[in-house]
């Protein structure tokens, strides 16, 4: 009886640590298992990404639809590409939509909305976004404020 | 004169190198003698002893912690009001430092000594020697099992006190003190990566399950047959451990977080 008892109290807690493993994963760090089979890639360019990071996340209407994959720097077009990794349930974005990098609350963390445009075309997967808004630098603003001031 | 404290220092060395290839001799044979599938059961009753006798202690200790640290980033943070960022804060201190360096401490403390205590005594009251006597292999019979339950049992305990740690800090955070749960959970999930800071921290607790837990057999193994070397050898295991999970703590964040 003993052991039985001791073998059972041993599989709760291998069980309990494994749950917590899961718990660490799934709800702490936002990790999942074959997200980007069924998402699709879309290209953008952007002056000035501003403070946006990879995994920042992408909403239509304030709504999150994707994330963001990758910021580089283009040589080509001398400014910033950004690869965002959008759900492919959404598959009616506008082919004129815009892009442009806002800002959660004053003080939060940014990410790209996409404001819808008229066009009958649709993105899909490998597309660019053309229009896009680049992030607003606080310290640029402050700066024409004061330039326009004296 | 001179003589004198040349020849100290080269019995302290000599000592040190002696005692580090005990040591090593020690874990070596452990590892290779590892105890077959009949010796399941001891393990399963190590993990029992080392691993769900300590969830209560790691549990405490994990949730006072996590409301320590909420309460403690909240004060600072409400001041250029970014408490919004309290839950990512809490998460990646208690995920990627907090969380393996106390539980293994604790560990050290709770079950680290108590292995070396268990181990000691039986040298001491020659139970080792006997069982050698009648042909059973005590590296195989009270070594290995041990060896290899808190070396599994660590890195869960650490997994289970981060859990309990960001629970707690949830709890103070947004329950009490007023933070906006969407943004507590959204911004810690968008901050925290689980390659580059949840696996970091159970690579951490894995290294440090090891180092404690061979610190404690050691001890034990290689303790003076006497009441006062029973007590130094607890109280070595306890500094020992301690003071390497610290000094390894910085030298793998360095490795692993290429800053």
């Amino acid at each position: 009886m003993q052991s039985l008892k001791i073998e059972v109290l041993v599989g709760v807690f291998l069980l309990l640590s494994l749950l917590c493993l899961g718990f660490l994963a799934v709800k702490v760090s936002g990790f999942s298992l074959g997200k980007s089979n069924d998402r699709y890639l879309i290209y953008c360019h952007f002056e000035q990404v501003g403070g946006l990071t990879v995994r920042s996340k992408v909403a239509i209407s304030g709504v999150e639809i994707g994330q963001v994959l990758a910021i580089e720097y283009d040589q080509e077009t001398m400014n910033a590409k950004v690869t965002l990794e959008i759900d492919s349930s959404i598959s009616n974005i506008p082919s004129d939509s815009t892009a442009s990098i806002l800002t959660e609350g004053l003080l939060g963390s940014k990410y790209i909305s996409i404001s819808l445009g008229a066009e009958d075309q649709v993105l899909s997967g490998g597309d660019e976004i053309f229009d896009t808004q680049s992030a607003v630098i606080l310290e640029e603003l402050i700066g024409k404020f004061l330039i326009e001031q004296f | 004169m001179l003589i004198h404290a040349l020849k100290q220092i080269g019995r302290f060395s000599f000592e040190i190198l002696s005692s580090m290839g005990r040591a090593l001799r020690l874990l070596s044979s452990a590892l290779i003698r590892r105890p077959d599938h009949r010796n399941i059961p001891l393990i399963i009753g190590q993990i029992y002893k080392l691993g769900v006798l300590s969830i209560l202690i790691i549990v405490c200790s994990g949730f006072a912690i996590g409301a320590v640290l909420a309460l403690q980033g909240y004060t600072q943070l409400v001041r250029v009001g970014s408490e919004s960022a309290l839950g990512l804060g809490v998460a990646l201190v208690l995920v990627m430092e907090i969380g393996p360096v106390v539980s293994a401490l604790l560990f050290a403390g709770r079950a680290g000594s108590a292995v070396t205590a268990e181990i000691g005594l039986m040298k001491a009251t020659e139970q080792l020697a006997s069982m050698e006597m009648i042909g059973v292999d005590p590296i195989a019979r009270i070594i290995s099992p041990r060896f290899w339950g808190g070396f599994i049992v660590l890195p869960l305990l650490a997994l289970m006190f981060s859990v309990v740690g960001i629970w707690a800090g949830s709890l103070v955070a947004v329950d009490w003190l007023g933070v906006y749960s969407g943004s507590f959970w959204s911004v810690m999930e968008q901050g925290v990566d689980f390659f580059d800071h949840v696996m970091k921290g159970i690579i951490k607790s894995i290294v440090f399950g090891f180092v404690v837990i061979w610190i404690s057999l050691y001890q034990g193994y290689d303790s003076l047959p006497t009441s006062e070397g029973l007590s130094s050898a607890t109280t070595n295991t306890v500094v020992f451990s301690s003071v390497w999970i610290l000094v390894l703590d910085f030298f793998l964040t360095l490795m692993m977080f290429e800053l």
